[in-house]
């Protein structure tokens, strides 16, 4: 073994550039696309690039206020279960079929399906799910309104569950419009169930069903201002005192994101 | 306290007056004031050929709840029935975006506040299809989750034999109905602690084990409504009275009855024995020997009939599930997954109900585990992946199901609930226009709404 | 009111109030104002097992004006506050009110823009039930305390005594937010 010469001690060695180690999702700055972890499960259901939808900041702490008590680095995207692709499996292709080139979307999540229509498409859907034999889809449930603010563009969507009883079957139709026009045709001439369903969506949201026979509020007193289950219209309720300490409302209290 | 409000002597605001409006002439009547109304009506040429609108409730002992009836009438028959609701809006719905998935139990459990049980039970089916462990409930939790449902459909029919019986005159059956509940809450007081608004069923099992002796006192419960349930039989199904009042009152057929979306005891006395607990069956009901009770009388008496007998076949799943709740000693009642499993047990201490003494000893001095799935799961609570869920279940008045809708955090995003009073109470117009008042009160009681589930 | 707002505060006086109050206790008619899960309870505490007909009271009348007391069972949505209001200002004096159940004292679990805040924002309480729901014996227990002071009640000049008194005390109290020590 030679032994080597003592050489100078070095000085540090320029550091080599050496691109970024793919990024967990965590670790991501807000607003960028994420790809969510792509995987296959059985029935169809597989997950591929879905957008996320918003992004959940920090873990804990008073929202919208400049509390930094939890973790407010933490940066989590959230993403919703993506589409879903040929075949579906099961009785969903048929479905599926009989709505051919009506869907936007179809997503398949805990072995429930759900098409995503667009709202110009509505009523024929409607029409066909109900009138078609194969497809039977005698009785919906109802409808029911989500707000997704940061879904821009498509922030209010309208949800319907259809029952086939002929054929045991559920499926679910999901219409969404955006905030600057928030406006979905009413399928009340096709299920006239979704008469005071869809008075009940207006009143909370705000989405106005064209053709609906009288869309009035139905819950909230007739001048009641705002629609109350939109996110941007707060839960309304008073501090509670007791014995000199406040408890804040629901809304603004300290709470895990 | 002694109040300091001193007694008021001002004139009446509601006193029977007239008024002109912009709609027309407006009577506030309040009792041995009739002939204002008819000198009023004989008076102008054009009022007499007007209807009258006569606004019915919402404070009113017949209406059901607080109900609003708008009533366009001519003579006795009612023309035009429309109904207002909304005033017991309590906006549950927007509470529960503001709790844990836990804490939204114990809010859900209070909008059909007389079954509260299918409450809880549909919308913790949807958490639990989202976390997907619906193959990991425990057997003892699915089959008390049975129990108290089939307890809570008997409690349920029986308030609304109850009051409607009360609402059209027969008080006896009011409180022999009220007696029969008796027993059934104290039932359930035995198993879960409260007469009412129990948040027992939570995602992942039920919240505490039967406590002893608790099948003793089903059995005797099922032997003694053996013998009182055919009392309503006797009282009433052959009732010259009872059937003059209610047969062909409220009449919807299938057709209807598909139309406006309504489930539960009306769409079976059409005749269509759709029932969710054989059809979509959940926590275990395909396991339970029972039958679809239906009659083929659109009408009300045809809905009382079937919901006299689905509560003895209620009373057959209550026995059946009783039997297997004997072999399932010191089986688990909460899912093994600890991180979902709400960890506390509850006990009656010297001050009062709280965390039991061995479950505290458990946590502070054997388990750093599950001190802190306490701890976690009581503060932040588990957290749901994303994504939608609807599972229905079939509730003494329909079908309820609740479309939950998470953003994988630990607050429902979107909790909304298809109430079935809410949909059935659609078809009092059709129910009532064209027959008299009285059958209005008769109809809307066939239909059972309750006013907590229409307005949440 | 009657001869009895008349009479000179003394032994009369006294002996006429006990009377009264005895009278008015002993036959309470309430006024149906269920609303929601307390509603029940109500009813049951009406029923067989608590029976309120042994305190006079199982005659529950439909019309506000021939009742006197107003059982605030359940939680009061903003819609039907001014419903609430007009049945109160129907019923003739005297008149009582007993909140019963926290959501019609104090808003309850319902902290939110749908539910009044406790029903004392509309109507004069004084009885105040807490309970999700109360039992019907914690019903009956609020009910007797009622009877209790509706026997005590004070008639003529000793009301307005009372009442001159009752307003002194309020405005020297101790505010809520001023007190301090132990949160228990």
């Amino acid at each position: 073994m030679t032994p080597t010469e003592p050489t100078e001690p070095q000085g540090p060695q320029p550091a080599v550039e050496k691109p970024a180690v793919r990024q967990s999702p965590e670790n991501l700055p807000p607003g960028k696309d994420v790809v969510a972890p792509s995987s296959t499960t059985e029935g169809g259901e597989t997950t591929i690039e879905q957008p996320a939808v918003g992004v959940r900041t920090g873990m804990f702490g008073v929202p919208d206020t400049g509390d930094t008590s939890g973790y407010g680095g933490l940066v989590k995207p959230v993403v919703f279960p993506g589409a879903a692709q040929r075949p579906y499996g099961g009785w969903f292709d048929l479905v599926a079929d009989g709505l051919d080139g009506l869907i936007e979307k179809v997503v398949i999540h805990r072995g429930e399906i759900t098409f995503h229509v667009h709202r110009d498409h509505l009523l024929e859907v409607a029409g066909k799910l109900r009138d078609d034999p194969a497809l039977r889809f005698e009785f919906c449930s109802g409808v029911s309104g989500v707000h997704y603010p940061e879904d821009t563009g498509r922030e209010l969507h309208a949800v319907y569950h259809l029952l086939s009883m002929t054929f045991n079957r559920r499926i679910r139709l999901e219409v969404s419009c955006p905030d600057a026009d928030p406006h979905i045709p009413s399928i009340v001439a096709a299920y006239p169930t979704s008469d005071w369903h869809e008075r009940e969506t207006f009143d909370f949201f705000g989405i106005i069903f064209d053709g609906h026979p009288a869309l009035t509020r139905i819950q909230m007193p007739d001048d009641w201002p705002g629609h109350p289950q939109r996110k941007d219209y707060p839960l309304g309720g008073i501090p509670v005192e007791y014995k000199g300490g406040t408890i804040p409302p629901p809304d603004q209290r300290r709470s895990y994101n | 306290m002694v109040s300091t409000s001193s007694t008021t002597q001002g004139t009446d605001p509601y006193a029977a007056s007239t008024s002109e409006t912009s709609q027309g002439r407006v009577f506030t009547v309040t009792g041995q004031d009739w002939d204002s109304v008819v000198e009023g009506v004989a008076d102008s040429e054009h009022l007499a050929d007007e209807r009258i609108v006569v606004n019915m409730g919402p404070q009113h002992p017949s209406t059901h709840g607080v109900l609003r009836l708008i009533l366009e009438l001519e003579g006795e028959t009612v023309t035009e029935a429309r109904c207002g609701i909304g005033y017991l809006h309590t906006g549950i719905e927007k509470n529960m975006e503001f709790r844990s998935w836990v804490q939204g139990v114990t809010f859900c459990t209070r909008m059909d506040y007389l079954s509260p049980f299918f409450n809880e039970a549909t919308y913790t089916l949807g958490v639990e299809r989202l976390l997907d462990i619906e193959d990991q409930i425990p057997e003892k939790a699915q089959v008390m989750r049975v129990l108290l449902m089939e307890l809570n459909r008997i409690s349920s029919h029986l308030v609304c034999i109850a009051t409607g019986g009360m609402e059209i005159g027969a008080l006896t059956v009011m409180t022999i109905g009220f007696r029969e509940r008796e027993l059934v809450l104290d039932l359930f007081e035995l198993i879960t602690g409260l007469r009412m608004n129990h948040a027992f069923i939570r995602p992942g099992g039920v919240a505490q084990d039967l406590p002893p002796g608790t099948l003793d006192e089903i059995r005797d419960f099922v032997a003694l409504m053996k013998k009182r349930l055919p009392e309503y039989a006797a009282l009433c199904n052959a009732n010259p009275i009872f059937k003059a009042r209610l047969e062909n009152v409220g009449h919807l057929d299938l057709q209807g009855c598909l139309a406006l979306g309504l489930t539960g005891p009306p769409l079976r006395a059409a005749g269509y024995g759709w029932d969710l607990r054989k059809t979509q069956p959940y926590s275990g009901y395909e396991d339970y020997d029972f039958d679809v009770q239906t009659w083929d009388t659109c009408d009300a008496y045809g809905r009382f009939r079937v919901r006299l007998n689905e509560m003895q076949e209620s009373l057959r799943i209550v026995e059946q599930a009783a039997d297997r709740l004997a072999g399932l000693e010191g089986a688990p009642v909460m899912i093994a997954d600890k991180k979902i499993a709400w960890p506390s047990q509850l006990a009656i201490g010297s001050d009062g109900m709280g965390n039991s003494l061995d479950h505290i000893r458990h946590i502070m001095g054997e388990s750093m585990e599950a001190l802190i799935h306490h701890f976690k799961l009581v503060t932040e609570g588990f957290r749901v992946p994303p994504g939608q869920a609807y599972v229905p279940v079939e509730s003494p008045r329909g079908e309820l199901g609740a479309h939950v809708v998470s953003d994988g955090g630990t607050k429902p995003f979107r909790a909304h609930f298809r109430d079935p009073s809410f949909t059935n109470l659609q078809a009092t117009s059709v129910m009532s226009e064209g027959g008299m008042i009285a059958d209005v009160i008769v109809a809307i009681a066939s239909i059972d709404p309750v006013m907590g589930g229409v307005d949440r | 009111m009657g001869i009895e707002e008349k009479l000179p505060s003394g032994v009369l006086l006294t002996t006429v109030e006990g009377v009264a109050g005895y009278m008015r206790k002993a036959s309470f008619w309430p006024a149906t104002f269920g609303l929601a899960c307390c509603a029940i309870e109500m009813m049951t505490t009406g029923g067989p097992k608590y029976d309120l007909a042994r305190f006079g009271m199982e005659v529950f009348r439909a019309s506000p004006r021939q009742a006197d007391l107003m059982i605030v069972a359940g939680r009061v949505s903003q819609k039907m506050a001014p419903v609430l209001r007009q049945i109160y200002d129907q019923m003739p004096d005297p008149k009582f009110v007993l909140a019963m159940g926290v959501c019609a004292s104090s808003g309850g679990m319902f902290n939110n823009y749908a539910i009044v805040q406790g029903v004392d924002h509309v109507v004069p309480v004084d009885m105040y039930l807490p309970g999700c729901p109360p039992r019907p014996e914690m019903l009956i227990d609020a009910i007797l305390k009622l009877h209790d002071q509706v026997q005590h009640a004070k008639l003529g000049k000793n009301r307005l005594d009372e009442i001159v008194e009752a307003e002194a005390t309020a405005l020297n109290a101790l505010p809520t937010s001023e007190m301090r020590g132990m949160l228990r």
